[in-house]
């Protein structure tokens, strides 16, 4: 059975053509490119053509940008550079609802003497400015907020943000890995100094990201050891995927509008079809400022790992906030932040989708959700109205 | 992705005795939809033999909530009240062929309606729980339920109750009060603190504080472009001085509560630090 993979936010099939992009860089051209002689040398060329085509998707200059080997490296590797290049501030401004690779990072500050504030989000997990300014204050060293969050899908005013930071030379760092390849990101006209990228969320392997650090920035580096990435990331090139996330941005750029459009399209009739047929079921996040693959619905009465292992029997593949899908008890940092009820939460599923799920898929999943709903909720001792009565998906 | 049984994935999927009995002789209800599992087990007894004839559940919850209490419907099925209250947590388990250990409080939830139907049946009033009792306030788990959980399945360590039980995996603010209680249990004996000698010369001293600042204190202040030097010390007045981005730094004040602290924690609780 062929999985109808819905999943896209958690990490995305390598495409085709890149991966026939990489080939010859894992099997003939396997050389160093820091070497000497030809066989290695010519494979440095290569990267620079990659770089190339991730700085054209950004509207960055190649120079701006250093391969890193995922997104939590960027993320860790923008904020140590901050509080080094400004020792004498201590004060970091982030969001209750940003990925771990930024959160659980500031935490480790925190306990290491850095103050950290985390800005609430309200119920639609949106940001609130003036929260934002009031938290700006003459310590304050670094800004990071995440483009887009992988959850809910909220995309932040980054921008905004931007503006407001640039006006007080306060450095700007974002977590851009959902936003890669489904919004177009012109940084020549974003006012942001640090971007995060990754490329395993588009179409790229797994174990390449990218961190953008616009020309002018103090930057230190993380990895220390050799020259590569011109001091800036020591450590041999990953070079087949440096080769395949240099494609696969090569394969985004031009095609977001129409991509967006096509995503948002199945989208919508996911969500829609979903919470017209099943009562009691609600969509997480902002609706009005959004990525165009994802979307977060909360069933009330059931619980999200008993939903994701009934899909996986239909070989639909989603992810949950719930506690018990989480590796943990505790349920989604990103929906308590949202103050979403807690019997939300535990209902909570998430399809994030790709340009390669098609409409037939997105009809296989209309019939099946509802379906396993209403049997989950024959089986909750929780599915019953005012009157007593019992609720269950109409079919 | 949880690792379950192919039992478990069975009762899961295809769930025997769902759920309610007609005009119930027994019910049990436990757990809370914000707790994130519960369950309702509803019997019918048979009054002349006390045996359970028929047993249904509804449970919300994962996978492994509700394979166990579908495993515990059909271990009581056909057993007197008496061999019931006999299963234990561990029978649900060995029933499904096992449990990942992070879902054994699953089991244990399977266990606690069983009794809560069975005193109902027997009239037992169940005890409201008192406010004070509740030692994991996340998921509400008392202390008489770690007690007793605990020596059910000889638990020892915090990671065991909270697999067990849930409590102390939310916030994690009551695992100390989980400890206490499970030394208390098990009568151990509070460890003495391993790094502080109970009474040092007072070269000792010197040479501990010398390397405390020299090993843990100092390396930080560098990282941040500052520094710290060990000037004297008289009796138990600790003399530093900051150096580089850390003198006259505003913050100093709380390096200097910081440096203290650690020194009373490793050294001695007398330690006064003060600045040149």
């Amino acid at each position: 059975m062929k999985p109808v993979y819905l999943d896209n936010n958690a990490t995305t099939a390598v495409a085709p053509e890149v991966f026939e992009a990489m080939r010859p860089y894992l099997t003939e051209f396997y050389g160093n490119p820091s070497s000497m002689h030809t066989f290695g040398g010519q494979i440095h060329r290569k990267i620079e053509d990659a770089r190339g085509s991730v700085s054209g998707l950004l509207g960055a200059e190649p120079e701006e940008i250093i391969f890193t080997s995922c997104g939590t490296e960027s993320d860790n590797t923008a904020i140590l550079s901050a509080i080094e290049s400004v020792p004498g501030k201590r004060h970091i401004i982030t969001t209750r609802v940003e990925h771990p690779a930024v959160r659980s990072f500031c935490k480790h500050l925190g306990r290491k003497g850095y103050r950290i504030t985390f800005l609430p989000v309200n119920h639609q997990g949106q940001l609130n400015l003036d929260d934002f300014i009031k938290a700006l204050d003459e310590d304050t060293v670094l800004v990071t907020i995440m483009y887009a969050n992988n959850e809910i899908g909220n995309i932040y005013p980054i921008e905004k943000i931007g503006a407001i930071l640039r006006e007080r030379q306060i450095l700007f760092h974002t977590d851009a890995v959902q936003v890669m390849g489904k919004i177009p990101v012109d940084l020549k006209t974003l006012p942001v100094d640090m971007l995060s990228l990754s490329g395993h969320k588009l179409h790229a392997p797994k174990g390449i990201g990218a961190l953008y650090v616009r020309k002018g920035t103090r930057f230190h580096p993380y990895l220390i050891g050799g020259h590569q990435e011109k001091g800036r990331r020591a450590g041999t090139e990953n070079v087949a995927s440096i080769i395949g996330l240099g494609k696969a941005c090569t394969l985004a750029t031009g095609n977001i509008d129409r991509e967006s459009k096509q995503l948002s399209k199945l989208r919508d009739k996911l969500e829609t079809s979903l919470l017209k047929i099943c009562p009691d079921s609600r969509v997480n996040g902002d609706v009005t400022s959004r990525l165009p693959n994802t979307t977060n619905l909360s069933f009330e009465y059931v619980e999200g790992e008993a939903i994701l292992l009934r899909l996986n029997e239909y070989g639909i593949c989603a992810s949950s906030g719930s506690a018990c899908s989480s590796g943990s008890l505790e349920p989604s940092h990103v929906l308590r932040a949202m103050g979403v009820p807690f019997t939300a939460i535990h209902g909570s599923i998430r399809f994030s989708l790709s340009r390669y799920n098609t409409g037939e898929e997105i009809d296989k999943v209309i019939e099946i959700v509802p379906k396993i709903i209403k049997e989950l909720r024959l089986l909750s001792p929780f599915s019953r109205d005012n009157t007593g009565k019992k609720i269950a998906c109409t079919p | 992705m949880w690792e379950y049984t192919d039992k478990v994935r069975e009762y899961f999927l295809n769930p025997k005795n769902i759920g309610e009995v007609e005009n119930p002789d027994a019910v049990g209800d436990v757990g809370s939809i914000v707790c994130g599992d519960a369950l309702k087990l509803t019997l019918k007894v048979d009054k002349e033999t006390d045996k359970i004839t028929d047993a249904k559940f509804q449970t919300f919850g994962c996978a492994s909530a509700i394979a166990s209490s579908s495993a515990l419907t059909e271990l009581i099925k056909g057993k007197t009240l008496d061999e019931a209250l006999k299963i234990g947590n561990q029978d649900i388990a060995d029933f499904l062929g096992g449990l990942p250990k992070e879902k054994m409080h699953c089991s244990v939830m399977g266990k606690e309606a069983l009794e809560a139907a069975i005193d109902n049946y027997r009239g037992i009033e169940r005890p409201v729980e008192e406010e004070g009792k509740v030692v994991c306030k996340c998921f509400d788990v008392t202390e008489e339920k770690i007690r007793k959980v605990a020596m059910e399945n000889h638990l020892t360590t915090v990671d065991e109750i909270t697999d067990y039980t849930k409590a102390g995996g939310g916030c994690g603010e009551c695992q100390a009060d989980i400890e206490a209680i499970l030394r208390d249990l098990w009568s151990l004996k509070t460890p003495e603190k391993p790094v502080k000698p109970k009474k040092l010369t007072n070269l000792q001293k010197i040479a501990l504080i010398q390397d405390i600042i020299e090993n843990e204190i100092r390396p930080g202040l560098q990282a941040d472009g500052g520094d710290v030097d060990l000037i004297d010390i008289e009796g138990n007045k600790v003399v530093i001085a900051f150096r580089g981005m850390c003198s006259g730094c505003v913050k100093s004040g709380m390096t200097i509560e910081g440096i203290q602290a650690k020194l009373r924690e490793l050294v001695s609780e007398d330690l006064i630090v003060e600045t040149q």
